[in-house]
């Protein structure tokens, strides 16, 4: 019955996600308000960790799986895809490694500067 | 080859095995580019058009496998929650890291369209490529863009992400976890934090932290740059 209860949480949350986002003008979708819903429901301990903690876990390790439907879908857009195919390829490469390298060294900038601040306090 | 052509599971079940095959290539081979999900939908492409199944009769069966995306995604703010301290700690580095993110993805698909000589249509198709797909179709439609091609757009980052995600980090030197992890996210949502959460705890729930935030801001972010082509 554990993880029958764990996943009847972690569906009752997603629905609460979808209702959100079906009330709600905006262009959130469902997960995203479900995942901050959960955070908070977290925080506050209206849920406990232990009560959803195990299945999240194997719902995380298995969500690469998840991708590869719409990942096969690119073949049923491939019509799309085809008219600028050289552009779209070399964009989306080029500005992944960017942005990734960009992001992460922001990151890790800001945070050596915070570390090296604390130490002079 | 009738059967194969209407059978629901053959597709899924080729799926999965292809991605068992990639996780165990992977073991041996420690090779990036043997990326148990793009070994998987290779091989299930391949599969389909060889049998001449339609991508429809495929996603029958399929889309159980999606329908698990929601709650998945809601659950990653489990990971998130057991690195609450750490996010409390940090929250100027994190937040500046994924802003930066977030500009840095929409000035480059704006530098890049116009070497590339794109529509105004095509480019703000491209503008949510870096950001988790529901979010990214949303964005895509209210900007006039094609919506079909930005779900591509976002696949192909997030495969590409997730497959160098462990070489960027070493060809930039990011070395601290939680840079790394807001990296990933921000560059390649989802698909990146995949990555992320095989890396570590750390980089995981950072990673799960941009896909909420960088999503977020590419909604305002977008819209302005919408303007600028």
């Amino acid at each position: 019955m554990k993880y029958v209860k764990e996943f009847g949480i972690i569906l009752l949350v997603s629905l609460v996600g979808e209702l959100l986002n079906y009330a709600l003008p905006l262009p959130v979708p469902a997960s995203i308000y479900g995942l901050v819903l959960m955070f908070v429901c977290l925080i506050t301990g209206l849920i406990k960790l232990s009560d959803v903690h195990d299945t999240a876990c194997f719902l995380i390790e298995i969500m690469p799986i998840m991708f590869i439907p719409p990942a096969v879908g690119l073949m049923a857009s491939w019509d799309v895809i085809r008219a600028n195919l050289l552009a779209y390829v070399v964009i989306a490469l080029v500005t992944t490694v960017i942005v990734m390298g960009v992001s992460g060294l922001v990151t890790q900038g800001v945070l050596r500067k915070g570390k090296k601040g604390a130490e002079k306090k | 080859m009738t059967f194969f052509e209407q059978s629901v599971f053959f597709g899924v079940a080729v799926s999965l095995m292809a991605y068992g095959l990639g996780v165990l290539l992977q073991k041996k081979c420690r090779l990036a580019l043997f990326n148990p999900l793009l070994i998987s939908v290779i091989v299930t492409v391949a599969v389909l058009v060889t049998a001449r199944i339609d991508y429809d009769v495929y996603y029958e069966g399929a889309k159980y496998l999606s329908y698990l995306l929601t709650p998945a995604t809601v659950c990653l703010a489990v990971p998130l929650y057991e690195k609450l301290s750490l996010l409390k700690q940090n929250w100027k580095a994190i937040f500046a890291g994924i802003f930066s993110g977030v500009v840095t993805t929409l000035c480059s698909v704006l530098v890049m369209s116009r070497l590339f000589g794109l529509t105004h249509e095509e480019y703000v198709t491209l503008l949510p490529k870096s950001i988790t797909t529901a979010i990214g179709m949303g964005v895509s439609e209210e900007l006039g863009g094609y919506v079909t091609l930005t779900v591509a757009m976002i696949i192909i980052t997030g495969i590409f992400g997730n497959v160098v995600a462990v070489a960027v980090c070493r060809l930039f030197r990011i070395t601290d976890p939680i840079a790394k992890g807001i990296g990933i996210g921000s560059a390649a949502h989802a698909l990146g934090t995949a990555k992320a959460l095989e890396i570590g705890e750390v980089e995981g729930a950072m990673s799960s932290l941009s896909i909420v935030v960088a999503g977020l801001l590419t909604v305002v972010g977008a819209s302005v740059f919408a303007n600028f082509m």
